[in-house]
């Protein structure tokens, strides 16, 4: 069977109990797409999905693949409108910042952590943080190359009574720092239990007016000229990259009775320099666990043989 | 939602010569608000850039406030980049920044056009730093780098290479001798061991 008719296949399978059509017309449609317009199969497929979903008039979420999803592994999801089944622990759960969703936060296995979205029209029962469940029928998405799964009316979860150790999923960037971002250099955090918000002015949006613990941290922005990442530095690779610890940060700007100083003379140090960081991601960020200076041998001659190469 | 978060805008990487070649400018849309682009000839928009050169000279051109022009140097021109009021740490650098010295500089691409027509094109720096030699060779092989990419991806089915097409009528291979110039110079200084 060749590639698109597979693809034929799977979207009539989905679509076989709505819709009136045949695996041959699906093929069709996807071949005009392939073939004649140059669509890469994935959009093509995305498209012709969208023209079943309209004439079916149902939402993209309410339907499912007729045969068995594969189970995947955090790691494996790389490509958006795929079904999946996932066995995960839900690491952290985050405020919902619409009425539609219902529930939304992290799923992590040994691989790594992704994204959920559970919309409240889906009418699923509550996740708990901290427990592991089987889904099935998810559908992944993608935002920005990163990428989420969304549970809908089909998914089913079956609560697991078992343990997942959650893999960190670490991401590898480098480029030049082109930027440091405000709430960087030496800042104050609520003491409060389990709060450790930073604070602006004085204030934490949760607790009110605290008396702030200092710390150091940077966020960063890393750009190869072609990609740009954001990243966290915590205190101790804030130290390791500025040369400036808590303490030496706390007196600077004590003599200046400025926080500020802190992290202009930071500025100084790092801004135009070139990086690689390695760590896990949180949603936009990376975490630099890991710092490296790329201040090795350039290597011009890859780049000097890639000249000459062009006529 | 994460969907509201404008995207941060990429530094290109290219050469001076290239750079002060991208007199085009234009929006992606009518908003006052919208990002301005130059168009880089080999077929690139860029709305923000990071150059690394050698600041060989500053001064203060400014009739009552303060504003500093800086010329930073790379293998294949000088770009120029001024700093007044409402870029006072990058004022304040090119003020006590001692030429020669090697700066890092992000900043966005500004064009004007002087009284005889021809248009200037300019660095408006969100930052400038002062860096080492190593980081300089490591950005002109990195322009370089990304220079070629552009040039070997040139397709005016594209359309920020139809639009440079239709803009300048590019002579990519000149801008392809920039490159390899550059490149054999810093193979030269490198391949020279360094004196203790």
């Amino acid at each position: 069977m060749t590639d698109l008719r597979q693809h034929a296949v799977d979207i009539h399978e989905q679509f076989s109990d709505a819709v009136e059509v045949d695996v041959d017309e699906v093929e069709a449609r996807l071949e005009t797409l392939v073939s004649e317009y140059k669509v890469p199969i994935e959009e093509a497929r995305r498209s012709v999905v969208s023209t079943y979903l309209d004439e079916a008039g149902i939402e993209r979420d309410e339907i499912a693949t007729g045969g068995s999803n594969a189970e995947v592994d955090v790691a494996d999801i790389d490509a958006p409108e795929e079904w999946v089944d996932l066995t995960a622990v839900v690491v952290e759960l985050w405020e919902p910042r619409a009425d539609s969703i219902d529930q939304v936060g992290l799923l992590g296995d040994e691989t790594g952590t992704i994204k959920f979205t559970k919309w409240a029209k889906s009418d699923l029962p509550e996740l708990v943080e901290g427990r592991v469940y089987r889904l099935g029928n998810l559908v992944t998405d993608e935002y920005e190359g990163r990428f989420s799964v969304k549970l809908n009316r089909t998914t089913t979860i079956e609560e697991l009574d078992e343990e997942i150790e959650v893999g960190e999923d670490t991401t590898d960037v480098e480029g030049a720092l082109v930027d440091i971002q405000s709430g960087s250099g030496l800042i104050k955090r609520c003491p409060e239990e389990g709060c450790t918000r930073v604070l602006q002015n004085g204030r934490c949006s949760e607790h009110g007016e605290v008396e702030g613990e200092f710390d150091l941290r940077i966020k960063g922005v890393l750009d190869d000229g072609e990609e740009v990442h954001e990243v966290i530095f915590d205190q101790a690779s804030t130290e390791d990259l500025t040369g400036i610890d808590l303490a030496e940060a706390q007196e600077m700007a004590m003599d200046a009775l400025d926080t500020e100083v802190v992290v202009e003379e930071m500025r100084d140090t790092v801004l135009g320099r070139y990086y690689r960081v390695t760590g896990p991601t949180l949603g936009r960020y990376v975490l630099a666990n890991e710092v490296e200076t790329l201040d090795g041998p350039v290597d011009v001659e890859s780049v000097l043989i890639k000249a000459r190469s062009i006529a | 939602m994460s969907a509201s978060v404008p995207t941060r805008e990429v530094a290109r990487r290219a050469f001076a010569a290239e750079f002060n070649d991208a007199t085009y400018t234009f929006k992606e849309s009518d908003d006052d608000r919208a990002p301005v682009y130059s168009l880089l000839p080999t077929g690139e928009r860029a709305n923000r850039v990071f150059v690394v050169g050698t600041l060989t000279e500053t001064e203060d051109v400014g009739d009552d406030a303060e504003y500093w022009r800086g010329r930073i140097v790379d293998p294949t021109g000088t770009f120029f980049t001024y700093a007044g009021q409402y870029q006072p740490e990058a004022a304040s650098t090119l003020r006590e920044t001692e030429t020669p010295a090697y700066v890092a500089v992000v900043g966005k691409p500004r064009t004007y056009e002087t009284d005889d027509g021809t248009v200037n094109v300019s660095l408006r720096p969100e930052s400038i730093t002062i860096v080492d030699e190593n980081t300089r060779d490591r950005w002109v092989a990195e322009a370089a780098e990304r220079t070629l990419d552009r040039i070997e991806r040139f397709d005016v089915a594209d359309e920020y290479a139809a639009m440079a097409d239709a803009e300048y009528d590019p002579d990519l291979s000149a801008y392809r001798d920039q490159v390899l110039a550059a490149l054999e110079d810093l193979e030269e200084d490198l391949g020279v061991p360094a004196q203790a």
